[in-house]
Parts: structure tokens; sequence; C-alpha cells
């Protein structure tokens, strides 16, 4: 789960790390006095989830507390187009205003899980501001690694740290603090990934953290309803959202083949099959390995809305699963909803047979089959205008 | 021989009386396994599918000499069953449990390794030596006892490829579901180095997906040291990048974890890549027969 800088802020501060003052709103006709608070000199920053918004002229720094207004006018309620939003882009519905740091250096600070290795990574480079993978591409020496092998940052490694940013004296003391904070605050709010970049040393010799980011665990969030509770899903999709409420697994794509499987393995090699046989899906939907009457009903509820689908394939491999249950589920949902495109069903495991005379015996015509392989060229040809 | 899991190993279910444990211990005792008893904290002393129930993994141990134990405890407990286990003295766990947090599956593993034990899982479907003993939730009729090790991160997929296999007139020595998370007990090359030590085990398939680097690592391995076939399938060819597909771990970031890097990889390796999933079984008999 991803939220907004704002809110990480939030975090960053209730851990005692220094952020700059700011004000959060969504209201431009108080642009100006909050401004005037801070000093005049301020930052304009569009507060939206998809990444890249600095390149996108989401981030903007205005000299006087009226520039500010103007600069804020161009932000909020705008459209932002990065390069994660894709075309259709996405609405600024709230702005940080900051007061205008005076920057000496810029540093690059991240947590990242290490699979690999099974360990976080402690990670800082010279290069504040860059994104982190051009930095291991281009300055791949300038990249400092700690691992931290018992979800515990140690201070020698938060003083190699530092030391490898080449600061000493008070903003090293300063540098040293903040590392041993934030990896805290990393694992006790079970963040996946934790990101300051840039984190500053001030002109007046503070260390500070301009931007943040973080990201968090979907299964420790039930340990942390306080971060569960701000989950901001509007620039989600609006079908992968309410997917999200019937606890089904769906990533909306650009094909025209709705997929209903169980499993995400199975799921995805669904969707490699389509493309295989020359067409692509509409859609990543795993209905759990476990699918009930009550799954598959939503499930295909989520397929139908989705204008884009010409055809639907649902490909269950039964193991523990029976496929009379699926078939009645099926049944029962296309009842429900309405059938106004063809179904190719692919259906195999426990009570095969039964399953297959139920859907022979349903009031809608279903095309069936036995394997993966001639039920996805079916449903290929079949957007192709077959029959 | 299978791996990992035999005629005699003393299994304890671990959630034994729960809806998901009773209803799949069960199966596992009908299709053969040696399960000796369960565990549930409170419901020591009780009998439950024949078996005895104890408070602790330790008393199961001591008493019916278990030395594996399946976990179908709920994520926020699971990690604390899988140290228990550990700690007991359990050399093979396998747990199925789906949405653990990360942290808790880092400590975890941890300890279990310190423990010289092995861990299969979370979130995967367990493991069968067909015709010996199933340690999970898989369907056993589309299973064969045979001579092909199967290792794969997902559930559904593995019974897909296992189908072809038997339905070609094949059949499976040992099958490990390894689990769809970040952070797993046991790897591709921690199974891949058992089956190459197995005698026998004759040939390999491998079933990986988008997301990390495991299939690269195994990759390198099986270039170096493994001495049998394998034939593989990446899925995910088709997924988009930054989108986690249904598996915690299933998802491409930054430019890494994409099938088409798995597959080069692989294929670098000398292994056969089949074009589809329903080409892992046709596939693998044409790797045989050379």
């Amino acid at each position: 789960m991803k939220v907004h800088e704002y809110q990480a802020k939030n975090f960053l501060k209730k851990y005692g790390i220094t952020v700059p003052n700011g004000i959060v709103t969504d209201d431009i006709s108080k642009v100006k006095e909050i401004a005037e608070q801070l000093g005049g000199k301020v930052v304009v920053k569009a507060q939206v989830l998809a990444g890249g918004r600095g390149k996108a002229g989401g981030v903007k720094l205005a000299k006087t507390a009226e520039e500010a207004e103007q600069v804020a006018k161009t932000i909020l309620g705008a459209k932002l187009h990065t390069h994660q939003t894709g075309p259709e882009g996405v609405l600024v519905k709230k702005i940080l205003i900051e007061e205008a740091a005076n920057i000496e250096k810029e540093f690059y600070v991240g947590i990242v899980l290490d699979r690999a290795a099974e360990k976080y990574i402690f990670m800082v480079s010279p290069f504040g501001g860059m994104e982190i993978e051009e930095v291991a591409k281009e300055h791949p020496d300038a990249l400092f690694k700690v691992f931290i092998d018992y979800l515990e940052l140690f201070p020698f490694q938060a003083r190699q740290l530092a030391f490898n940013l080449g600061l000493s004296g008070d903003a090293f003391k300063q540098a040293v603090k903040l590392f041993l904070k934030l990896f805290k605050l990393h694992i006790e709010l079970d963040a996946s990934l934790t990101e300051i970049n840039p984190l500053i040393l001030t002109k007046e010799g503070n260390i500070v953290a301009l931007d943040a980011k973080m990201n968090f665990d979907d299964n420790a969030l039930y340990r942390h309803k306080d971060i569960a509770e701000i989950k901001d899903d509007s620039e989600d999709d609006k079908l992968e959202v309410e997917a999200k409420k019937y606890d089904l697994n769906y990533v909306k794509l650009d094909g025209e083949v709705g997929c209903m499987v169980n499993g995400a393995g199975l799921a995805m090699a669904t969707m490699d099959i389509i493309k295989y046989y020359g067409s692509m899906p509409a859609n990543f939907l795993d209905v759990g390995g476990g699918a009930s009457v009550e799954t598959v009903r939503n499930a295909f509820k989520i397929l139908l809305e989705d204008k884009s689908v010409k055809v639907v394939l649902i490909n269950i491999f039964g193991g523990i699963v029976r496929c009379d249950r699926i078939a009645n589920g099926v049944i029962q949902a296309a009842k429900e909803i309405g059938v106004d495109r063809p179904m190719v069903i692919r259906l195999v495991g426990t009570n095969q047979e039964e399953g297959r005379e139920i859907l022979k015996n349903a009031p809608f015509s279903f095309y069936t089959f036995d394997t993966m392989s001639e039920a996805a060229k079916k449903a290929v040809e079949l957007t192709k205008g077959g029959n | 021989m299978s791996i990992l899991l035999h005629k005699n190993t003393r299994v304890v279910v671990q959630g034994f009386t729960g809806k998901e444990g009773s209803f799949h211990a069960e199966q596992m005792i009908e299709y053969g396994t040696n399960v000796v008893a369960g565990v549930t904290p409170g419901k020591g002393g009780q009998t439950h599918l024949g078996k005895p129930v104890y408070n602790t993994v330790h008393e199961a141990v001591e008493k019916e000499g278990a030395d594996a134990s399946i976990i179908f405890v709920p994520a926020p407990f699971a990690a604390d069953a899988v140290i228990e286990a550990a700690d007991a003295g359990a050399k093979l766990i396998v747990c199925i449990t789906e949405g653990i947090p990360t942290d808790d599956m880092i400590k975890a593993k941890r300890f279990v390794v310190s423990r010289g034990a092995t861990m299969i899982g979370p979130n995967c479907p367990g493991i069968i030596s067909p015709g010996k003993a199933k340690m999970g939730i898989m369907p056993a009729r589309i299973f064969r006892e045979g001579s092909i090790g199967v290792i794969s991160r997902s559930g559904t997929l593995t019974y897909e490829a296992v189908n072809q296999v038997t339905e070609l007139g094949m059949g499976q020595s040992t099958a490990v579901g390894i689990g769809g998370d970040p952070i797993i007990g046991s790897t591709f090359v921690d199974i891949l180095k058992l089956f190459n030590e197995d005698d026998e085990t004759e040939a390999v398939i491998m079933i990986g997906e988008i997301g990390g680097t495991a299939e690269e690592t195994a990759a390198e391995y099986i270039k170096e040291y493994f001495k049998k076939p394998v034939v593989s399938f990446i899925a995910g060819r088709t997924a988009p990048p930054g989108k986690r597909m249904g598996h915690a771990g299933a998802i491409i970031m930054g430019g890494k974890g994409t099938a088409e890097g798995k597959i080069k990889a692989l294929e670098k390796a000398g292994v056969k890549v089949a074009e589809s999933p329903a080409l892992i079984g046709e596939t693998l008999k044409e790797v045989i027969k050379k």
C-alpha cells in the first residue's frame, strides 16, 4: 500500500525526523495565507501516489505568497501526466505547501527488501534527487549499502552510512540519529519501502528529509489500523477497487479476453496462453484456490462490467474446489447479471463430470472444453468474430 | 527415493482442529500419510480424526516422535507456529498459510535455518511424494508415482503441469510447491540440490513466474551443477510492470523480474522452456526422449 508524501512525512515526524514546515490543503483560497504563514518563499507539491511527479511539473518553487497562489492554481485540480499514470493522467486533489529550504547538499536514502539475500538493505548515495535506478546504472560505485540481518540497524552501520556520504561534525551526528530512527520506523510500521530522496544538508547545517516515500506491506496492515485507514484508492482502477472489496485479486489490462481463473500462477499462465494464440487478456483475475459460488458470482460481475471484454474465458483447475459448485456459481451469476458476451469454460478437477453436465443443461450456451489450449484457442477465435 | 517427504515421515498438523486443518489432515491421512498427532493450543488431551491432540509441538515431538510439521494456522500467528515447530525439532516444516507479513517471515526463516530445519512455503500447496505421503492441499488423484521432480511457485499451475505429465503416462518422484511470497523457506536451488542427489528423479519440471531473481539464480546453479534434464515454464509474459499479480512476490520492479529475463537465463543454462502452459508435458516428453 502506498501513501502520499505528506502522510509519510507525518510518520517521519512522529519518529523525530526533521521535515520542512508544511501544510497540506485541497482549498486554493487558503494557499496565499498558508504561504505567508510559512514565510512567503515556498514549494508547492502535488500529492499524488504515482511516481515521477517532479519531472511532470507537479513540484514548483514560488518566491512569494502571491506567486504561490498562481503556481498552486496550475497544479491543484489539474491533471498530472507522469510516466506512471499513462495518458489519462491523475487528478491532483491535494497539495503540500512547504517552506523552501536552502540546500547545501542532497543525498539519496532508501530502505528496500533484497529478496535474494532475504534481508533489508539500507542504501545511501551522494546523488540525491536522482531516481535510484538511474544512480545504480550510472554511478554504481556511489551507491553504498548495508545489509540488515536482524531487523535492526546497528549504530556502527548508521555511522558507515553517514561516513560514506562524506558527512562530518554535527551533520554527521544528525544523520546517524536519523538513519537509526528511520529504520526503526520502517520495521515498526511494517513498511516495504522507505525512501528519502533527497535528504538534504541545509546551508544552516541541518539534516532534513525534503521528500518522503513509503510503501507498506499489505499483509501486515491488520496490525496497523491507522495506516490502513489512510489508504487512498482514488488513483486505482475503479474495477480493481471494487474487486478488492470482494477479496478478489484483479488487475485491469488492455486486451479483450476477460479471464477468470483459480490461483495466481494459473491466472498468469492463462493470460500468457491468450497471447500465445494471438489475442490479449483484458485482465488478471484470481478467484482463489478455494473458489466459492459467492466469489465466482462477484468475479463474474467485475468481468462483465469491463466493456472492453469481448469474450469471457473461465479456466478452473479444481483441486480441492468442486467443479459442480463452480458450475452452479457461474449459472447463478449468469442468471442474475445476464450474459451478453460469449463464454468459454474449461473446468477440470473434482466432480468435473457433474460440473459439465450442469453447464450443458443450463439455459445459456457456453463453450466447454477439457484443456486449457482448446479453450484459449476458442476464446481468441471468438474475439475475431468466429463462432 | 523421494525427497524430503517419505512413507515413514512422522507428521504433526498445527492448526489441526480448525476447519482448513481438519479438512486437509483428513485427506492426508486418507492418502496414507503418517500423521501422528495434531497441535491446537488449549485443546491438548482431545482426540481428533483418531489422532491425539497436543497443546504444543514440543509435546507432539516428545510423545509421538513427530519429525515434520504442516501448518494451517491463520496468518497473524503462522510465523510463530513455524518457529515453534523448528524449536521443537521438526526437520521438515510445511507452511500453507497465505498472507504472512514479510518481516515475520524474515525472522522465522532465520530461526528455521539456525535450527537446521527445512521450511517449505509459506503461501504454497505443500509437498507430495506420490504413492507415499502428502503434506499439503493438492488434489492427490492427479499425481502418479514416477520419476519426474516438480518445483513450482504456484499451486494450480503445478496441478496443471502435473496433470499433463500424468496424462502422458509419466509420474512424479516428489512435487514441491515452494510458494508465491517474496521470502520463502526453500528456493528453487534448495530443492534442485535435493533432486540432483535423488536416484529416483530422472528429470525436473521447474515452474517459475515474474518477480524476484530466484529463477535466474536457479539457472546459474543448473548450468554449473545440475546433472538431469530440466523443463520449465515461466508465467507472466503478459504481466505489466509495477503490478502485483495475485502472489505477493509476483511483481516486476525497476525492470527486474520479467518473464523474458528469466526465460533467457534458463535457456542459456540449457533448460527447455515451454512456450505455452499447455505444452509443459509435451516439452518434457521431447526432452526425455533425447
